[in-house]
């Protein structure tokens, strides 16, 4: 299998940053509520992964290894921030919707960890694949618990009615515990398929 | 849930630290919470470390939000302004911890380089900016976040002892079992909120 393809691989399956690394769910859990807020947030998240790992692959010769923590939570804000701008500008209703949870890419692990364990040591352009295979492999994962907690939660997807009115909304799907709940089940299925399949990659 | 801002600073200190727990009810400092509640004696030391770092940081910026960056009328750097004021913080806490006692430099000193990339820290910067809050209200929502995520992290600290112990499928074992843990207890504390919530 081709590099590329490879990483598309490990990073949507076998490598997935959510149910395999357990990172990056603090804003997993917070967006999905409602699919297209969580559209638009897992959009932004690979935006940034992408660009700052291209960034950071490209600067890496640069930066003194002492302060590379620090240079890449900046080239990240740097990012993040220009996210934030575009989203207030063209959908001033999502924006207000995710709320902090925009400026907390910043602090996102999954960003920071694949600058430190793939940029700092790899050539641009497949680190910038790296870095939108991660966000890829998070906006899989997001949009599957997004879909279930809206259906339920509100009869709805995208904001289209789609389960009849006789409908009782599952009201524990809009809150908190739900999202915890169904993060449990994704991870559990996700190493069931891989204990099945064999060793663990 | 969407109550006016609680202007009583008690409500806000109950309510930040039971029903609308940083951790619980708005997924902050999940990163850390999951790996580090592995063992009592570090989630400790770590949730005594977000609870002194939380206040300090709430306070500062609220100060740089509202006497530099507005005034400046660069609101628009605040991410990177709040992450740096976090980092420096976090720093300088090191350093005087070093100073003052090596006992508790051990103990607590170990976890403050984590407390940069924690995301409740920031987030709750981000909340105070988003809610307004005056600056006692900044303070003391840091405060009782702090303590909200402190008692969280021990209180799966002690959860996760016992399922240790149990019979788990194996693809639920390790982080499947944990999270489902944290759901049921964030069923506890969320279950009160409309008694008092802050939003």
């Amino acid at each position: 299998m081709s590099a590329p393809a490879q990483i598309l691989k490990e990073n949507l399956w076998t490598n997935n940053p959510i149910f395999m690394q357990i990172l990056g769910i603090c804003s997993a859990l917070a967006v999905t509520n409602l699919l297209s807020n969580t559209m638009i947030m897992t959009i932004g998240v690979t935006f940034v992964t992408a660009m700052s790992n291209l960034t950071v692959s490209l600067l890496k010769s640069l930066i003194p290894r002492k302060v590379r923590m620090i240079v890449q939570t900046l080239i990240i804000a740097f990012y993040v921030i220009i996210v934030d701008i575009l989203l207030r500008a063209y959908l001033p209703d999502i924006s207000k919707a995710l709320g902090p949870y925009v400026g907390l890419i910043i602090t996102n692990c999954i960003i920071m960890g694949r600058a430190e364990a793939y940029a700092q040591a790899n050539p641009p352009l497949i680190s910038m694949w790296d870095g939108a295979t991660s966000g890829f492999g998070y906006m899989a994962v997001l949009l599957v618990i997004a879909f279930f907690r809206e259906l339920l939660g509100f009869g709805t997807l995208f904001g289209f009615q789609v389960l009849p009115d006789s409908f009782v909304p599952w009201t524990i799907m809009v809150t908190a515990p739900s999202a915890f709940f169904f993060l449990g089940a994704i991870i559990w299925a996700g190493k069931t398929i891989m204990n099945r399949e064999g060793a663990p990659a | 849930m969407n109550a006016a801002p609680i202007l009583n600073p008690f409500s806000l200190f109950v309510a930040s630290i039971f029903t609308s727990n940083i951790l619980l009810a708005n997924f902050l400092g999940m990163c850390s919470f999951i790996s580090i509640s592995k063992d009592m004696t570090s989630s400790n030391g770590l949730g005594m470390a977000v609870t002194v770092v939380l206040t300090i940081t709430a306070a500062l910026n609220w100060v740089i939000l509202h006497h530099v960056l507005i005034p400046l009328q660069v609101e628009y750097l605040r991410f990177i302004v709040f992450i740096i004021t976090i980092a420096a913080v976090v720093q300088v806490l090191e350093m005087v911890i070093d100073r003052v006692s090596q006992a508790l430099y051990m103990s607590l000193g170990i976890f403050l380089p984590l407390i940069t990339v924690n995301c409740a820290i920031l987030g709750v910067s981000l909340f105070m900016e988003i809610r307004n809050y005056t600056f006692v209200q900044s303070a003391i929502y840091g405060l009782g976040s702090g303590l909200g995520w402190w008692l969280a992290i021990m209180a799966l600290a002690a959860i996760r002892k016992k399922t240790e112990k149990s019979k788990i499928s194996p693809g639920l074992q390790g982080p499947g079992i944990t999270v489902i843990t944290i759901g049921f207890m964030a069923m506890a504390f969320v279950g009160f909120s409309g008694m008092l919530a802050v939003q």
